[in-house]
């Protein structure tokens, strides 16, 4: 037991988490492109017609995870704030920080492919639905996280105050997701739901899981490469840094 | 307990009484808001009608926030908000005593304030005592949730941007309970359950949030 945890906080330092995020991008990365071919391959080629929506519905098979992937960041850039608030290790900050502009990404994506899809299929480019009502609010609380970290020079008050804001931003986001809904279904706004059961192929269902892999692999492997360039950014002073700079320059 | 709380509050109220000025400026900020919209979108009364609520409530939300810097920016300069953090007692009771004050000195004035430009909106009366209740219930959970942004900002450039962009996201269920309830009232669906979710956000941002506040000063002044 006491073994473990020796193992565990080995890697929470930056010295020794660099190499290790170094042999880990590679794996991820190409982990990524694999999914990522055979989900597309499965969504754009294999996967049949819709039989309602045509071929615009294929647009799901990069909407659908980039949704997912948007909400689960933010949840594991929580987890890391907290982590970081709670033990007070300087790799935790810095994951949060690499995480954030992916998770940002991901909810732009999401909603950009949202409107590429509305437009056809509800003849809008927006409404003001719940999903993309609350989905526009998680975009802004990575802005504003984003935002206050950037705003701070010293870089271990921008970590634990982003931490405060993350831990804030998660206790409240049920309630603005319950909030926008009920708002919603009180103005009945939008005349279209987006409740329906899944009911899709399988094949259909298959292409969506390897591409919600393939963004997954992808925001490890972006995460661990922003982590390790924050490592040696904030760490320059430092000897590892140096020598690390040094042998990567000799090779 | 009560008492530490009640004196850390009567010191931030004696300190606006001094400057008056600083209550006024947020206040006509609020009515000019409330005037810009009948300017921008045209005078029928039925449309201003359907938008009173909203445009009332944005304009609120919106004056809290900018009187939000008030809360610790003076007794960061000074050294004050130090020898607070200092003191023996919880720095979460402090924060609750300045979160009184604050409330007192913008929410409830804005409360108070509001029926009158709802006049200017043709609100019936019965709409315009829900406007008030859902704002005095309201607004003490925007100075609490507030107080969180105005700690993590304190003494950082372009603070008054940035406390925007951490706070207004948060802002978004207070105003839609607190709209939603003036609303309801108009289209006669009765308001109880919208000020009774109102309620419950403004005790759980009065409770919890001096907390964050506290953890936020902690990390501001290290």
């Amino acid at each position: 037991m006491n073994n473990r945890l020796i193992n565990w906080f080995k890697y929470a330092s930056p010295q020794s988490f660099y190499p290790l995020a170094g042999k880990m991008i590679p794996w991820f990365a190409a982990a990524g492109a694999v999914f990522g071919i055979a989900g597309l391959w499965i969504g754009m080629a294999v996967a049949p017609t819709d039989f309602q929506q045509g071929e615009g519905y294929r647009i799901i098979f990069i909407h659908v995870p980039a949704s997912w992937m948007s909400m689960f960041i933010y949840l594991v850039m929580a987890f890391w704030a907290a982590l970081g608030l709670a033990y007070n290790t300087r790799l935790s900050g810095m994951m949060a920080q690499a995480l954030a502009p992916t998770g940002a990404l991901m909810a732009f994506l999401s909603l950009w492919t949202g409107a590429l899809w509305g437009k056809p299929m509800w003849g809008t480019w927006w409404v003001w639905d719940a999903r993309l009502t609350s989905e526009l609010i998680l975009l802004f609380l990575y802005i504003g996280f984003i935002a206050l970290q950037a705003a701070i020079d010293d870089p271990r008050r921008a970590d634990k105050a982003g931490a405060v804001l993350a831990l804030v931003g998660v206790v409240n986001i049920p309630i603005i997701y319950f909030s926008v809904k009920w708002w919603n279904t009180l103005h009945q706004g939008a005349s279209v739901s987006l409740n329906r059961a899944p009911a899709m192929a399988s094949l259909m269902l298959w292409g969506m899981l390897l591409m919600a892999l393939a963004f997954w692999m992808y925001s490890i492997a972006i995460a661990l490469y922003r982590a390790r360039t924050i490592m040696l950014e904030r760490e320059r002073g430092t000897e590892w840094v140096k020598e690390t700079l040094a042998a990567e320059g000799a090779k | 307990m009560i008492g530490s709380v009640g004196a850390v509050a009567a010191r931030d109220l004696k300190l606006a009484m001094r400057r008056q000025a600083d209550l006024v400026s947020v206040l006509f900020f609020f009515i000019i808001v409330a005037s810009l919209f009948p300017l921008g979108v045209g005078p029928e009364p039925q449309l201003l009608k359907k938008l009173a609520p909203g445009v009332l409530w944005v304009g609120a939300l919106l004056a809290t926030m900018l009187s939000l810097p008030r809360l610790f920016a003076d007794d960061y300069r000074d050294g004050t908000l130090e020898q607070l953090v200092l003191a023996p007692q919880p720095l979460g009771l402090t924060v609750i005593g300045k979160v009184v004050a604050h409330w007192l000195v913008s929410g409830l004035p804005l409360a108070l304030l509001a029926p009158v430009l709802g006049l200017q909106f043709d609100l019936e009366t019965d709409a315009l005592l829900i406007l008030t209740v859902s704002l005095l219930i309201g607004t003490p959970a925007l100075s609490g949730i507030g107080a969180v942004g105005a700690a993590l900002t304190l003494g950082l450039r372009g603070g008054g941007v940035l406390v925007s962009l951490l706070v207004l996201p948060l802002y978004i269920p207070v105003l839609i309970f607190g709209a939603g309830a003036v609303d309801a009232t108009v289209t006669g669906m009765g308001a109880e359950a919208h000020l009774s979710i109102l309620g419950a956000l403004a005790i759980g941002g009065v409770f919890f949030a001096p907390w964050a506040t506290a953890a936020a000063l902690r990390i501001s002044l290290e």
